[in-house]
């Protein structure tokens, strides 16, 4: 009853609100949406053009060089091992650091959201701080932490007779490496939200489960974690969009060797574009790219759907 | 019942504490290594307090490597970037929220849509441009493409929408002017949104590497994290030397957000429910 009269006036509310005249309109839009245009939306498809185009190091001082050569870039990307060999790597880590993030965040969340626990602050301002930190910096100070004789992580191995492993100077244990600063970076950012989705939990679900006597387990695996989908949903979501672009950790720590076992997409599409200056190819390597988050990015909207 | 209260209170505590120190250690760690001496750093076991501490790293850093230059650019380009996005994404948000005109609704979530499009592929594009227009290791090149953001259009909206119409109204009756109406009334009630998109701009800008990498070829238009890069790269034995440009890099942002964290961890919040 209440509801209905005051979203009638909503409406009329609504139709003489906002008549503003077309110059504000412009005034206000404008300019946001004309740098929009020029440095995003024309250049969205401008790269799509370019990825079907033979753009190279010649085309760069006379763009009428550039030949349309069809799917030819694709046709060889497909065909290109290292391009295998970064989209292998690329999926590595996602696949390693996605569930380590999510596990790690949520039992800081769920430590941090106990009543009894003290010293929140403090523990929330640690773990958010590698988050703020620009990541060059802090790898070049991880790649002092992981040199295999002078580096404090094998020193602390060491302490427990345990010999570490040339972290990044070995194949097997260079992207694990990465993925280990991936995670550090990551783990506070996600526990802030989550602790956010604790937080909207309504109590009367959990008072409610006692009086029915569950244990905590079970309150954390029927309230907490369906409750929490939502949050859930947009951290995953997050990660797979961020995880796909690894660049910046295995540009400083690693430059993508040794045998190319860290080398990523986005890695690959610099050397290409920016080293090599095949800016076509390069194009298609981006095409490549988003066309593989916007999947996964539905696959994942799709899979949260049919719970 | 008591007993083990206090048991799970000690667990609890020890795991979140090994989680602190895990997060804090490699800035102890680079702090310490950036004030010793060349010979003290390949000691062995590592010396966590420097017995011979040192400033000759940050005084050759910023004499013979001239890192005074990127840490300028740096401030400039983060500043101007944080000044334009927050005020044009403001004032395109207030029109998405409050105006009605026709194909709104549409040419937002054709806006909003790109927010799928990783930055990589608008860069190559991007940066034949401002080769073609000569713009290239200029502070316009670094700015501009920065200075909107999808999301930070978004997030005002969403904020700007929650803003009761009658307030516009009334303003509108007495004769007020759309400036007047946004600069007054709009912005003041947006304080917490632009408080949250300032900080992560800036920070995301101070931060910003692969774009600034591309467009600064020049030694003089380099930014901070361009120039410990090249640092690393240069100074590859010099292990203290790259430590103390990682603090330079690092410790601004680390003071702005030990004073602004209330706002950091309240707007990531903010940003997580929204979305």
């Amino acid at each position: 009853m209440k509801k209905a009269p005051s979203r009638g006036l909503l409406l009329v509310g609504r139709i003489d609100e906002m008549r503003t005249n077309t110059l504000w309109i412009f005034v206000f839009i404008g300019p946001a949406l004309i740098l929009l245009l020029i440095f995003l939306i024309i250049p969205i498809f401008a790269s799509l053009y370019l990825s079907l185009t033979d753009f190279n190091v010649f085309a760069l001082t006379d763009w009428s060089r550039a030949k349309f050569v069809g799917f030819r870039n694709f046709y060889e990307l497909f065909q290109d091992e290292l391009f295998w060999k970064a989209l292998f790597n690329t999926f590595y880590c996602l696949i390693v650091a996605m569930p380590v993030t999510v596990t790690l965040s949520l039992l800081n969340a769920v430590l941090l959201n106990r009543e009894q626990t003290r010293f929140k602050n403090f523990f929330k301002i640690c773990f958010f701080l590698p988050f703020v930190t620009n990541t060059v910096a802090i790898a070049i100070v991880w790649s002092w932490i992981l040199n295999p004789s002078y580096g404090i992580l094998n020193w602390f191995l060491g302490l427990f007779g345990i010999k570490g492993p040339n972290w990044l100077g070995d194949p097997k244990w260079a992207m694990p490496s990465i993925i280990m600063l991936v995670v550090w970076k990551a783990v506070g950012y996600n526990t802030l939200l989550l602790l956010a989705g604790l937080q909207s939990i309504p109590d009367f679900l959990y008072e409610a489960a006692e009086l029915d006597g569950a244990t905590s387990w079970q309150k954390f695996w029927y309230i907490t974690l369906p409750m929490l989908r939502p949050t859930m949903l947009f951290i995953t979501t997050m990660m797979i969009i961020g995880y796909l672009q690894l660049f910046e950790e295995p540009y400083m720590l690693t430059q993508g060797g040794p045998l190319n076992s860290t080398l990523s997409v986005v890695l690959y599409l610099y050397r290409q574009g920016f080293k090599f200056f095949k800016l076509g190819y390069a194009s298609s390597i981006a095409v490549v790219l988003f066309l593989m988050i916007a999947a996964l990015t539905l696959l994942r909207l799709k899979l949260s759907k049919q719970d | 019942m008591r007993k083990s209260g206090i048991l799970s209170q000690i667990v609890v505590h020890t795991i979140l504490l090994m989680g602190a120190f895990t997060m804090l250690l490699p800035f102890i760690w680079m702090v310490s290594t950036s004030f010793k001496t060349n010979d003290e750093i390949y000691v062995f076991p590592p010396r966590w307090i420097p017995k011979h501490p040192t400033l000759k790293n940050y005084i050759d850093l910023f004499s013979s490597i001239n890192f005074g230059r990127p840490f300028l650019n740096t401030v400039i380009v983060a500043s101007s970037i944080t000044f334009l996005s927050v005020l044009l994404s403001s004032m395109a948000g207030y029109a998405f929220a409050k105006f009605r005109f026709r194909g709104r609704d549409k040419l937002f979530f054709m806006i909003l849509a790109t927010l799928m499009v990783p930055g990589q592929m608008t860069m190559i594009p991007v940066f034949l441009l401002l080769r073609y227009l000569g713009l290239l290791n200029t502070y316009t090149g670094l700015i501009l493409p920065g200075a909107v953001s999808v999301f930070n259009i978004f997030f005002m909206r969403q904020f700007i929408m929650t803003i009761p119409n009658d307030l516009i109204e009334a303003a509108r009756i007495d004769g007020a002017r759309e400036s007047y109406i946004f600069f007054k009334i709009i912005l003041p009630l947006s304080k917490p949104a632009l408080t949250t998109i300032s900080i992560f701009t800036f920070t995301g800008s101070w931060n910003s590497f692969l774009w600034p990498l591309i467009i600064a070829q020049d030694e003089r238009m380099y930014t901070l994290p361009v120039a410990v890069s090249v640092l690393a790269g240069q100074y590859g034995e010099n292990i203290a030397i790259q430590m103390a440009g990682s603090c330079v890099v690092i410790t601004p942002i680390l003071i702005f957000f030990l004073f602004a964290q209330r706002y950091f961890i309240k707007g990531i919040a903010l940003t997580g429910l929204k979305g």
